[in-house]
């Protein structure tokens, strides 16, 4: 806990610090040299003319907007006296589950190399870059033996570790009490209750009009539409973050989101960006990475197989391929509870010069991982602006889904949100499915993990994955999550069996997200 | 120069997990008379009372309480802020902190589902230090013109927008080149065979 006034002055300085290094500030000096030669400025008031021509022209915006962008982006700054690793989690013990989940994994990754003696990173013969150069686009016609490799988990491994999470100074007796949870989670977090859910989201609420929603009875939809997407025309004209922000919590129109989308989260593709997605292609091309294989193989596993992802495929390995050679990804376990693995150049092994992270990003994919990115390339069809959104989302949102922390979106929360928002207004199902050994977070948990991707048809994804946008946060996956089963539950309290629960949800596609989420939320009587 | 014991944690009446502990550091053997700022780090305390005490006149000692019940877990049965940092500044104290002889730290956790609940870290420092890391949120230094002050501006707050428009450039001078080059090769080579464990 920082005093307000404090907290405020770090956050200034850490901004002033962050954009200091960025193009953004370069652009705007040169801006600012150029405007000296405009009859308007004067020598008298140079300072406030500049000043005035950075507003005009529309600077001052694209400043804002940075600023914006970097609040949303980081937390706000710790105690003084707290140690970084404070910054990434507060917690001891989520800190301590998390390193050895990921000691787990790092095992898992050395026994993986070792039984099919190939290293982790190797540089590629001259003859094999050329080959994969050539073949970019259309990497998914390789048909590379990928069926020695197997992914190093799947959420299903990473739910069992949630389980077993314990706060060491919590009460928790082995005999059942008012302390122990009904659920699968037993970690004290505080999560909301309904009308606390209400308020955050009540944009939400039932007189607001929808995107997503088209049952109104007397007023036909489009008047709403109409306006709305009139009203989307004018924030990108002005394009100012925060108001694209505000604006996507009602829902995006189709033909607007890809830049609404990209006015959120700051993105413009600029000549630098695209030069150092090409830059990232080209490390890929000269080293041969172990975890390319684990990206393939996700690939073929699920959005190869997905009725409307599959057509994305080259995309999704051009994607993910560059993803793990961004040395900037590296950047966001500053505030992430997670920490990228570590490694020696051949034969350096011990020698801190030589030390490296791997892969080069940080981030080991996991079953399903390609499915972050998979939605994406239905609103962006250039490679460098879809990777560079997807960059971001991963950096803003993904990365809470597969690490331990008590963050209120991360997974560990959203888990917990999820039960006991069902145990309260579906007590009896809560208690049936617990029953009949069908806890409901065995079901839903995929579905959280991937923010609902592959799971729902991709329009309803959008429309969930605006509100994951216009409110900074993944609470609304755990919402909808309990909202599916309160859907379905008159089925489920027939079923008997967890693989009869698990059946009356397999199918999603036919669901429509925002008429559950506001039934779940404002329609029912609490 | 203002290192603490060790609070010496006694269980309060209640015996039970909840309940409530007292701590006392003793300020005057470590020589730290006036308190500007404690800073500790909380170990699953709900709410912290501070009671000091004070020379007053002809010798005689008082126990005064200078913060009541201040909370640091917003739901106590939950882990919002149940480790986090804390700073207690003299301003958010109900009385005079000066001439302190004695600090006692009295700790309340109603919630019955925690096991242990203490204070760690503690740290009292007196108005010339400074919390590291902070240093340039700590108050001017006074000025002693007092006549002046009529004439001019606020001079502490003046001062303080002065020494933060200094740290914005401090900082900023202190920047390394932070352009994305994108490395993660040693000298051309990332040839790797295994993670490492450390």
């Amino acid at each position: 806990m920082v005093d307000p006034e404090s907290g405020l002055s770090l956050t200034i300085a850490r901004i002033v610090q962050r954009l200091q290094g960025s193009s953004l500030h370069s652009q705007l000096e040169r801006q600012a040299r150029v405007s000296l030669h405009k009859p308007e400025i004067k020598l008298e008031s140079l300072k406030e003319d500049i000043k005035d021509f950075l507003k005009t022209s529309g600077w001052e915006k694209k400043l804002q907007n940075a600023v914006y962008s970097e609040l949303n982006v980081f937390p706000s700054p710790c105690h003084p006296a707290a140690p970084p690793e404070h910054m990434k989690e507060p917690l001891a013990y989520m800190r301590k589950a998390q390193g050895s989940w990921e000691k787990r994994i790092l095992k898992s990754l050395n026994s993986m190399c070792t039984e099919l003696s190939i290293p982790l990173a190797q540089k590629r013969p001259v003859g094999e870059q050329k080959e994969l150069l050539n073949k970019w686009n259309e990497m998914g016609t390789d048909e590379p033996d990928l069926s020695l490799f197997r992914p190093v988990y799947a959420p299903k491994d990473f739910l069992e570790v949630l389980m077993n999470l314990r706060n060491p100074n919590y009460e928790n007796g082995e005999q059942p009490s008012f302390r122990n949870h009904l659920g699968l989670i037993q970690v004290p977090l505080k999560v909301k209750d309904i009308p606390e859910l209400k308020e955050d989201f009540s944009e939400l609420g039932l007189n607001i009009g929808q995107l997503g929603i088209d049952d109104s009875a007397q007023v036909p939809p489009e008047f709403f539409e109409n306006e709305h997407v009139r009203v989307g025309q004018k924030v990108l004209a002005e394009q100012d973050s925060a108001a694209a922000q505000q604006y996507v919590r009602q829902g995006c129109p189709t033909a607007l989101r890809a830049d609404l989308w990209a006015l959120i989260l700051n993105i413009s593709n600029q000549p630098e960006d695209i030069l150092y997605y090409e830059q990232l292609k080209s490390n890929v091309i000269q080293h041969d990475l172990l975890v390319d294989s684990l990206i393939y193989k996700d690939v073929k596993l699920t959005a190869s197989n997905d009725d409307y992802y599959f057509v994305f495929e080259d995309y999704l390995y051009q994607v993910l391929l560059c993803f793990s050679r961004d040395t900037s990804v590296l950047e966001h376990f500053t505030y992430s509870s997670a920490t990228p693995p570590k490694s020696y150049i051949r034969g350096k092994l011990g020698i801190e010069e030589y030390a490296v992270f791997y892969p080069p990003n940080g981030v080991i994919p996991f079953h399903g991982f390609s499915m972050y990115v998979a939605p994406l390339c239905f609103l962006y069809h250039e490679p460098s602006k879809l990777y560079q959104i997807f960059r971001e989302m991963y950096v803003r949102f993904f990365f809470r889904l597969h690490s331990i922390s008590s963050h209120p979106s991360g997974i560990v929360s959203l888990c917990l949100l999820f039960e006991t928002l069902l145990q309260t207004h579906l007590p009896q199902l809560f208690y049936h499915l617990r029953e009949i050994g069908a806890q409901p977070l065995r079901i839903s948990f995929k579905w959280m993990v991937r923010a609902f991707s592959g799971y729902l048809a991709t329009d309803q994804l959008l429309l969930l994955w605006d509100r994951i946008l216009g409110y900074n946060s993944l609470e609304i996956l755990a919402v909808l999550a309990a909202a599916v089963f309160a859907f379905r539950a008159v089925n489920l309290m027939e079923v008997t069996s967890l693989a009869a629960a698990e059946a009356v949800l397999a199918d999603l596609s036919t669901l429509k997200v925002m008429p559950l989420l506001q039934i779940f939320l404002f329609a029912t009587v609490t | 120069p203002c290192t603490l014991l060790q609070p010496c944690l006694r269980r309060g009446d209640t015996g039970g997990r909840c309940g409530c502990r007292c701590g006392r550091p003793d300020p005057v053997r470590a020589r730290c008379p006036q308190l500007q700022e404690i800073v500790f780090r909380n170990f699953y305390t709900a709410f912290l009372s501070v009671r000091v005490q004070r020379a007053g006149a002809e010798g005689s000692r008082k126990w005064v309480t200078c913060l009541r019940d201040y909370r640091l877990m917003p739901s106590p049965h939950t882990e919002e802020g149940s480790q986090d940092y804390f700073s207690l500044f003299r301003h958010q104290m109900l009385c005079d902190v000066d001439q302190v002889t004695a600090v006692r730290f009295i700790l309340r956790q109603p919630s019955p589902v925690w096991l242990h609940f203490t204070i760690e870290e503690l740290q009292i420092y007196p108005p010339s230090q400074k919390v590291t890391g902070c240093w340039w949120f700590a108050p001017p230094p006074q000025c002693g013109e007092g006549d002046l002050r009529q004439e001019l501006p606020d001079p502490e707050k003046v001062s303080t927008e002065v020494q933060q428009m200094w740290v914005l450039t401090e900082v900023i001078r202190a920047r390394q080149a932070a352009a994305r080059i994108g490395r993660f090769d040693v000298d051309g080579c990332y040839d790797i065979n295994l993670l490492s464990y450390t």
